[in-house]
């Protein structure tokens, strides 16, 4: 390569300044300006080039750039996955408010059986006991007939004899009869 | 720079007291012994370039062996990386750039990182010397301009030619054009080598001063100042090269105004 011939080139310069090329790079001049160390230099750093390139495009960058790739892809398959996830579960809701409407409009009939099932139930129970309940008032009701009936002839006798007797305390004599017709007069007015 | 190495040389001289040698972190010197510096010498050089090396594959490859897709702290360090540079090439350079992915990617680690691996103290900084930047900027340049003849023929010469210009301006601004397409190179690498040099060298001046008491306090603030700014110019500076690049590929792929 041309940087061979460079370095031979050189070479023999610094051969032809010799020592005092060195003496002025050790004391204040600019090292790198000695051209005795330029074949040194050249040589390893062509060997530090030629080494970094093989690592890095048989080793290195391959390796990156497939991780590189291969995140790419998984990242891309995750979304991916992510979306059908997203889809499934929106699916999945919308089963679940069908099912809820559903349950509900399901609930709201039972109920409405229900109901009316019980408010039959209540109406013959409460139309048997009403039934039952005019029987015994109209039981009771010929009972308390009866004992009225029974108080009234009561209060009749009763009555009469008490005229009777007041009437006789009284001096008089009154007949019965007059007596009865009286009271019974006297108790239905 | 030049003042710099005035400054440090005069207070050299003038004060005993003072010891100012802000180029002595960039001699290159071999690691074991004390002998000639070869080109096959194992130097600082070396140990530095084998630093980065290191620590590019401990992000790159050591951090991404789990190969998780949630990744951990040091894979997500390297994803950020590699997206970074993809995301410049693909922006600047086009869908057709891609396949230079790697060759760019190898130049913005090996900056970024013998860049910062400077940044540590006593370490020393390969990217500030224009021998290993002028590589750099030299193999994108022959890389880019045998590119753009291999893809376009003749039709590369067209980069050139501005179109948009009136006739009579066209070969002045093709004369302007070319000497600044030979130009790119040493911008290039002077560029990057500069400012790193430059920045640790005023660290170095700047700690310098830290021998009298006085002034000490002032100058750990400063050193510490600097080595904020040198934090942001050590990733600036990798980014402006990488970028660069991707523009100057982009020239060579899609030539035409």
């Amino acid at each position: 390569m041309a940087t061979e011939t460079h370095g031979e080139g050189a070479t023999g310069l610094a051969d032809a300044t010799g020592v005092a090329g060195h003496d002025a790079a050790s004391g204040a001049g600019m090292p790198q300006l000695d051209f005795s160390h330029f074949p040194n230099q050249i040589f390893w750093l062509i060997i530090t080039l030629v080494v970094i390139y093989l690592v890095l495009s048989r080793v290195a960058l391959p390796r990156i750039g497939a991780v590189l790739a291969q995140r790419a892809g998984t990242i891309t398959n995750d979304i991916a996955a992510a979306e059908d996830l997203k889809r499934k579960a929106e699916e999945a809701e919308a089963a679940y408010d069908k099912a809820l409407a559903d349950a509900r409009v399901e609930a709201g009939r039972i109920a409405a059986e229900a109901r009316a099932e019980i408010q039959a139930e209540l109406d013959t129970a409460i139309a048997k006991a009403d039934e039952q309940i005019a029987a015994k008032s109209a039981e009771s009701e010929k009972a308390i007939a009866e004992i009225r009936a029974g108080a009234v002839d009561s209060v009749k006798v009763v009555a009469k004899e008490t005229a009777a007797e007041i009437v006789a305390a009284l001096g008089f004599k009154a007949d019965q009869g007059a007596i009865d017709t009286a009271v019974d007069g006297r108790v239905k007015g | 720079m030049a003042t710099e190495a005035a400054t440090g040389e005069a207070a050299h001289g003038a004060e005993g007291g003072l010891q100012f040698h802000p180029m002595d972190q960039f001699l290159v010197k071999p690691l074991f012994g004390d002998g000639p510096v070869h080109w096959y010498t194992i130097t600082n050089v070396t140990l530095w370039l084998a630093l980065t090396v290191v620590a590019i594959a401990l992000l790159l490859v050591v951090g991404t062996r789990n190969r998780a897709t949630i990744p951990s702290r040091t894979q997500s360090v390297a994803e950020l990386a590699y997206g970074f540079v993809y995301k410049m090439i693909e922006d600047v350079t086009g869908k057709d750039g891609i396949k230079y992915f790697p060759y760019v990617m190898t130049l913005f680690m090996f900056i970024v990182f013998a860049n910062f691996l400077g940044l540590l103290p006593m370490a020393f900084t390969t990217t500030s010397h224009i021998a290993v930047t002028a590589v750099l900027a030299f193999a994108v340049f022959f890389t880019v301009t045998i590119l753009g003849f291999i893809k376009n023929g003749a039709h590369f010469l067209e980069l050139f030619w501005v179109k948009s210009a009136p006739l009579a301006l066209r070969p002045i601004l093709a004369v302007i054009e070319l000497i600044s397409y030979f130009v790119r190179p040493v911008s290039h690498s002077v560029r990057l080598a500069g400012n790193m040099m430059a920045g640790h060298a005023v660290i170095k001046v700047f700690a310098g001063f830290a021998a009298i008491a006085a002034i000490a306090p002032l100058s750990v603030v400063a050193v510490a100042a600097m080595y904020g700014l040198e934090i942001l110019v050590a990733f600036i500076q990798a980014y402006v090269f990488t970028i660069l690049t991707c523009v100057y590929l982009k020239d060579a792929l899609h030539p035409s105004h």
